[in-house]
């Protein structure tokens, strides 16, 4: 059996090294359906984030709660939603996003959104509130006030980005129910690897599951040097 | 000391007794490598009770796609396989893996597409010729794409059309069977589907067979033992018992008296 393990992890370099085709598109379906997930997402999520920490309204408590508990629902459950939305028979049938990289990207930025409100909230909340008056009394408009802040905490946002990335980019519920695993389209690395396994076909498994590996360990580091120069601010 | 004796003649006898019945246990177990259709169509659900009642074995079934099960087969992870694609089950009885096939039974597969049929196969004279039309339409075909038997047989009716089937609505999903139908009938394309899963999930759909019967859309299954010269320590005696009640008068008759929704499924096909 060893000699087997052997020929596989082979075989899963070899794919991974001679840009097999296949195992490329996957990997840049990936990419492309979770960095746009991430964008788009991005900026409305900051600035709830924002609002939530610097604002009081009735239901703000429940607003905070409600982000961090969605951030913890599984993603077969959102994908659930999602394609009962997208089905023909569903509210938003006619779009026809279902099976769709469209359909994929909603999803996602479902998956995304709850972890970046509340990550940026909570980074926001660690900010004096004087340095925003300060900002504002130096002359600085209510967007480049915005934008001074966010400079400030440039380390712990960063760090939110990467946590939303790495959620979605390996979550495999929602991109199978919604996505449909169609080749070149929606097939990305998490229902490859799935689909691979249940063929018994492991060597393209492995290699797809090695870059995952290596994307984890990457934003990982990333992490730790950052939390590493994330300097404790006095007050 | 004699007592130090007796006490290890007890644990020996005591380990052979429970060896013994543990290979008891074994010998009475029979693993059965079969496809999701056998399975999903309750056809197995149906034969293991009345195959179990009359010989006392019991048969653990892992139902995966044909190309899988040929696979568990060929490394000895199972006693024997059931599956229905003729010419990747011939290569694994000419590899060595496989003997002694039977063709126990058969059932067919049928074209599904929306119930307008978009792409007109209706008349078409052949599948080979349904399939051409449906790629020179531009309407979906949604291909099962896990390597199943019914894969398989996708894949050889374009070759027999000498279609690619890389044309800009071919979608390889890479699902089981149920999947598969329900895909395509969110899309609105056309598919192949094994009469079975088809007759289970009609509730479900908003298709019809659009082009059904002739010899290319024949699906026989077979049922393969393994070689006991390669894996002597598998349950021969069991499956051979399973493949012989299989092809019985009694066997067949059964797999003919199985209906789902008051079809009959699968035609017993075994000539003696």
């Amino acid at each position: 059996m060893t000699e087997g393990w052997l020929a596989l992890i082979q075989q899963a370099f070899g794919l991974l090294f001679s840009l097999d085709p296949d195992v490329w598109s996957i990997i840049s379906v990936s990419f492309s359906v979770s960095f746009a997930a991430l964008l788009i997402t991005l900026l409305p999520s900051l600035i709830i984030g924002f609002i939530l920490a610097f604002s009081h309204f009735r239901g703000h408590w429940i607003a905070i709660n409600l982000v961090q508990t969605l951030q913890s629902v599984p993603t077969v459950v959102i994908g659930l939603l999602v394609y009962l939305l997208l089905t023909r028979n569903g509210a938003f049938g006619n779009l026809h996003w279902l099976f769709t990289q469209k359909g994929m990207i909603v999803g996602q930025m479902m998956i995304c959104a709850p972890v970046l409100v509340a990550m940026s909230h909570a980074a926001f909340t660690s900010v004096d509130k004087r340095a925003w008056e300060t900002c504002r009394t130096l002359g600085a408009s209510w967007l480049g006030a915005v934008w001074v802040i966010c400079r400030e905490l440039r380390v712990p946002l960063l760090m939110a980005i990467i946590a939303a990335f790495s959620r979605i980019v390996t979550e495999v519920g929602c991109s199978m129910m919604v996505g449909g695993n169609i080749a070149e389209v929606t097939r990305n690395i998490p229902t490859a690897i799935a689909l691979e396994t249940s063929k018994g076909d492991f060597a393209q498994a492995i290699a797809l599951g090695l870059v995952l590996l290596i994307l984890s360990l990457i934003l990982n580091f990333l992490l730790g040097a950052l939390r590493g120069a994330a300097q404790p601010r006095s007050h | 000391m004699l007592k130090m004796k007796q006490l290890l003649g007890f644990v020996v006898a005591a380990g052979m007794l429970f060896n013994i019945s543990a290979y008891a246990q074994d010998a009475k177990v029979i693993k059965l490598a079969t496809t999701t259709s056998t399975e999903n169509s309750g056809l197995l659900g149906y034969l293991l009770p009345k195959f179990e009642a009359d010989t006392g074995y019991q048969v653990q079934v892992i139902a995966t796609g044909t190309g899988k099960a040929l696979k568990l087969g060929s490394q000895g992870d199972v006693d024997l396989v059931m599956t229905h694609a003729p010419n990747a089950e011939a290569k694994f009885v000419n590899d060595g893996f496989g003997v002694e096939p039977r063709g126990i039974m058969e059932n067919d597969f049928v074209v599904l597409g929306p119930k307008n049929d978009p792409a007109k196969i209706r008349d078409s004279k052949s599948a080979e010729e349904a399939f051409t039309k449906i790629a020179k339409s531009g309407v979906a075909f949604i291909s099962r794409g896990d390597d199943s038997g019914t894969n398989k047989k996708e894949l050889l009716i374009w070759k027999a059309a000498d279609v690619k089937p890389d044309f800009a609505g071919y979608k390889a999903v890479g699902q089981g069977m149920g999947k598969t139908l329900l895909m395509a009938n969110e899309m609105q394309g056309y598919t192949l589907s094994d009469r079975g899963t088809y007759i289970a999930y009609k509730g479900k759909l908003d298709m019809q067979i659009d082009f059904d019967g002739g010899k290319t859309l024949a699906n026989p299954y077979q049922v393969i033992l393994i070689n006991s010269a390669k894996y002597p320590d598998l349950n021969h005696k069991g499956a051979r018992a399973f493949s012989d009640w299989l092809i019985s008068d009694k066997g067949q008759q059964l797999i003919n008296d199985f209906k789902v929704q008051g079809q009959q499924l699968f035609k017993a096909t075994y000539h003696k």
